[in-house]
């Protein structure tokens, strides 16, 4: 139980109103998206409005010795957000204004609870966007995606979320604010500390400013569904592809056994006699262009033995893209528990990666789709299973584990962007190694030295 | 017998009676917080507590013991939910969550009993006679409270009664709709009889056209005589129960349902037709899971459920109903109530109707599905959110340049009259209905029929 006087004190700094301290309040801030987690309720929740807010509430915490646990919508798949060691969530969702929206400039400037929709709503009438577009656009926030570097569905020609903030400001453990970068496009003053705290997972510091950058919108665009009869081929003309000098905006993937669950789940008639399915979006300022570099993804898949089907009105592209965001909501319904990793690897690796998954999913008899961005090798593979069910719950940890080893020896990594958080956090130093831990340690220590933010999250503390 | 042993020896145990099964619902949440992006009382309070998922998670403390269902906490959360359903719509993995929220207020009324002055005010539901005198004495009685707004057909609070009713939003501002001299069942003929009848239908009212908008009553017996649907309004029908249903009031809306049922099922008509969504999500779908397992009314309420359409629906989709030719000059935007969408998934029907209107410019607002506050009595326990949820949607209407709101709930009818009275551009609120029997009643007196 935390002190009277301390809620006081922050009822003081926010607000009664933005203080939160019963208990039905605090088992809502208890979980986050990710599924197999414990769950903790913290003491407190706060939900500042302003820096100076922020920066009053740290200093308390500090003094209090309080963990801090920022918190954006609580979407994140790596435990991100659950306060493991109690003490106060600090929420922002209600710290949602849009600053600035500077068109001339093409940048826009946001406090950290504004969800990324809404700053894509806020643009669009400029004819611009925000590319960094998460399964998660109308709940994430983007101080959430931010420290998680979120990426999206066109990561492979846009780039993810760490392509564009251009500046922040943040408020440390020590309470100190600090703004670095800007609108400017080049900026080499001092370390290039929007990269540092671009995924740090609320580690090292708490977002309370982001300036990023917005692009013009595309406007013409190709999308398309290749089928295959064997995986390979797939894989082959994911590569294929990319070798024509084509960079698709989004070029997904999935397997059979998600194929069948996504058919049974929406009817919109995908064939299920496939192996595997890519979906394929091309898009540009200039409509040739756009003709052309369709043309040459439809060569490559003819070489490669798919079968191709062009979405021939944007109805038929809406239902493309149904297709591919239900794939994890379909596979959800069938069980319980959904245990979803995004293990990644090098593009060339991926049908390596593809039937590494299936073998695996078959030696520990579970249920397992697989689907993801293949054009970034970032996969998702995906078990249903039900938590309840301890025997089962071991399987999936060893084949999680098998999944994660597999990822690693192709030359990826264990986390193309979910985050480690503290669903991964045991596996880090089987990327980075000792040294690469110990370096953590130092970046960690040098900014926040009492582990006083998100402490459990992916930084393993030195065991005492 | 009493009725609680009635209810017990017809079996009726579904999760409204007890709360074990709702865990299965509960499992199915897999907490991705997508009903953060539409869910109303989320996006005004900005708390997990809020919304579903938030929800989702108080239930499952309650069912591990982590939680008293009867802690005033854990009520009030339960209660501040306008049970719209807009999470439903974006669920990914399909939870049920108005079954959810429902079966935990029965919970709490099995555990606490009714709050003394809700048991008052269901009790006398049940007594048709002594609520119809009542809602009587009310309509005699306004005058003194309210004063009129003839220009809006509409009632605004006197002080000092506005500062006596302050907190539950009875502000100076505030206008609510008329209570009727003579509710419409008083008046209106049992059997509407049509020459060369083409089918025969029930109306069944619900209590906000009987008692508030009779005239939107009136418009659907209209468009029935010019449809040659003979149309029967059984005198027996009452309350339809979803308002007491959302309090936990298992028993009371089990009991009206069994006497609509028998009123419905006298009158010998071939379909039933309502013209509010609550009242029609009721027969099509609470009745029959609510009495699903009682040997007798179970199999009247699944045969009903099938035959109950709203108005629209069964114009368009029922009968082919006579396109009008009666000019009716509106620019009309047109508001899917959540129970008419959500429940009954009728959107499209109810433009079609208006679009087929002479005259009618159609403007379709933004987000024409995001509920307005309302939220039946939702609106009078949490005015100040419902307010802020009402005040987003008049501003979508604002921009759409109408000049008449249309919705097909009169639930909503009633809180977009407060909303658009106060943040609003003086646009006309109507049942769709209203706008096609006006355009029929044009036909008839040459295109200068009563402008209402
Ligand atoms: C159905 C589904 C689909 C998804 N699809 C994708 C996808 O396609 N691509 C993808 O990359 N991710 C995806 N995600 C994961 C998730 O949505 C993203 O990581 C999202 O950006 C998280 O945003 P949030 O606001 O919910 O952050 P939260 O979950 O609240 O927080 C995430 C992390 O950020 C930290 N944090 C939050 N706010 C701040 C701040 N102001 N300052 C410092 N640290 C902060 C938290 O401490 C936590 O560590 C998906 C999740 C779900 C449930
Ligand atoms: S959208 Fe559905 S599954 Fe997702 S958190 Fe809300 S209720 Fe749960
Ligand atoms: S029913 Fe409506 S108010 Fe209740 S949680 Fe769902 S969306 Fe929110």
């Amino acid at each position: 139980m935390i002190d009277k006087t301390i809620i006081k004190e922050l009822e003081e700094i926010v607000g009664p109103k933005n203080v939160l301290s019963r208990k039905v309040d605090l088992v809502t801030y208890s979980y986050d998206a990710t599924s197999d987690m414990p769950k903790q309720a913290p003491d407190i929740v706060v939900l500042p409005t302003t820096t100076t807010e922020v920066q009053r509430i740290v200093n308390l915490a500090q003094e209090q010795g309080l963990a801090i646990y920022p918190r954006g919508a609580g979407t994140n798949l790596s435990g991100g957000t659950i306060p493991l060691k109690k003490g106060i969530v600090l929420s922002f969702q209600r710290m949602s204004t849009i600053i600035e929206v500077d068109p001339d400039n093409l940048t826009a400037t946001v406090q950290p609870g504004v969800v990324i929709q809404e700053l894509n709503n806020a643009v669009a009438p400029f004819g611009l966007i925000y590319p960094p577009d998460p399964g998660t656009v109308a709940t994430a926030t983007m101080g959430g995606s931010i420290a998680e570097n979120s990426g999206g569905l066109r990561g492979l020609k846009y780039g993810v979320t760490k392509h564009y903030v251009m500046g922040m400001e943040v408020v440390l453990a020590n309470g100190d604010k600090v703004r670095f970068g800007g609108k400017t496009v080049k900026n080499v003053t001092a370390y290039d500390f929007a990269n540092l705290f671009v995924g740090s997972e609320g580690t090292l510091g708490i977002v309370t400013e982001i300036t990023v950058k917005l692009i013009p919108s595309p406007k013409y665009r190709r999308s398309m569904m290749c089928l295959f009869k064997k995986l390979e081929d797939a894989g082959n003309t994911v590569t294929g592809i990319i070798k024509s000098q084509v960079i698709p905006a989004t070029l997904e993937i999935m397997d059979k056994m998600t194929i069948e669950t996504v058919e049974n789940y929406t009817r919109i008639g995908l064939p299920t006699d496939v192996e595997a399915l890519l979906l394929v979006e091309v898009d540009g300022m200039a409509e040739e262009v756009v003709e052309r570099e369709a043309q040459a993804v439809a060569k490559v898949v003819k070489e490669n033995c798919g079968e191709l089907k062009l979405a021939g009105s944007d109805a038929e592209r809406d239902q493309l893209w149904a297709a591919r965001r239900a794939a994890l909501p379909a596979l959800a319904q069938l069980n319980p528990t959904v245990v979803l990793e995004d293990a990644t690897v090098p593009r060339t690796r991926v049908t390596d990666m593809l039937l590494s998954c299936q073998k695996i999913a078959k030696k520990y008899d579970l249920k397992m789709g697989t689907f993801g961005h293949a054009g970034d090798g970032n996969l998702h593979p995906t078990i249903l299973t039900d938590a309840n069910n301890k025997e089962e719950m071991e399987r999936v940890h060893k084949a999680v584990d098998e999944i994660f080893a597999t990822a690693l020896s192709f030359g990826g990594t264990l986390s193309g962007e979910h985050g480690i958080g503290m669903a991964k956090m045991r596996y880090l130093g089987d990327e980075i190694g000792e040294s690469g831990l110990r370096m953590m340690r130092s970046v960690k220590e040098a900014l926040d030295p009492h582990y006083l933010l998100n402490p459990g999250k992916m930084v393993p503390a030195k065991e005492a | 017998m009493t009725i609680a042993g009635v209810e017990k020896s017809r079996g009726t145990a579904t999760l409204y009676d007890e709360l074990g099964p709702v865990r299965e619902e509960l499992n199915k949440c897999m907490k991705c917080g997508n009903c953060m992006a539409v869910c109303p009382v989320y996006l005004t309070d900005k708390a997990e507590a809020g919304v579903a998922r938030g929800k989702i998670a108080v239930a499952e403390a309650v069912l591990s013991g982590e939680l008293d269902i009867v802690d005033p906490d854990v009520v009030a959360m339960l209660f501040n939910c306008l049970v719209c359903k807009s999470c439903m719509q974006n669920c990914p993995t399909k939870v049920n969550f108005d079954r959810i929220m429902l079966a935990l207020r029965a919970a709490i009324v099995r555990k606490k009993g009714l709050h003394p002055l809700k048991n008052m005010i269901f009790s006398l539901l049940k007594q048709p006679k002594l609520f119809d005198a009542g809602m009587k004495v009310g309509a005699a009685l306004q005058g003194l409270a309210f004063r009129d707004d003839p220009s809006k057909k509409a009632i605004s609070p006197r002080s000092p009664f506005a500062f006596v009713g302050k907190n539950y939003g009875f502000d100076l501002h505030r206008s609510l709709p008329e209570l009727a001299p003579t509710p419409f069942r008083d008046w209106v003929p049992e059997v509407v009889k049509v020459k060369d009848a083409k089918t025969r239908a029930a109306f069944f009212t619900g209590c906000s056209v009987n008692y508030f908008y009779p005239q939107v009553g009136e418009d659907v017996v209209e468009v029935f005589k010019e449809n040659r649907v003979q149309i029967n309004i059984p005198k027996d029908q009452q309350c339809c129960g979803i308002a007491v249903f959302v309090h936990g009031d298992v028993k009371t809306v089990r009991e009206l349902a069994r006497k609509n049922l028998d009123a419905v099922e006298k009158s010998g008509a071939e379909y039933l037709v309502t013209a509010c969504g609550s009242c029609g999500g009721a027969w099509q779908h609470e009745y029959s899971e609510l009495l699903g397992d009682d040997p007798v009314y179970g199999p009247k309420a699944a045969y009903w459920s099938a035959r109950t359409y709203d108005i629209s629906t069964f114009l368009t989709k029922v009968i082919d109903y006579r396109l009008p030719t009666g000019k009716v000059e509106a620019v009309v935007t047109y508001h899917d109530s959540c129970h008419l969408k959500k429940t009954m998934k009728v959107s499209q029907e109810p433009r079609q109707i208006l679009m087929s209107i002479p005259g009618v410019k159609f403007k379709e607002m933004a987000k024409p599905d995001a509920c307005c506050g309302s939220g039946g009595s939702y609106l009078l326990t949490h005015y100040d959110t419902s307010k802020e949820i009402a005040q987003r949607k008049v501003a979508d209407i604002n921009q759409t340049q109408a000049d008449q709101v249309t919705t097909g709930c009169p639930a909503c009818m009633m809180q977009l009259l407060d909303h658009v009275g106060r943040f609003g551009r003086g646009q006309k609120i109507a049942h769709y209905i209203s706008l096609l029997a006006e355009s029929y009643r044009r036909e008839k007196s040459g295109g200068n029929g009563n402008v209402r």
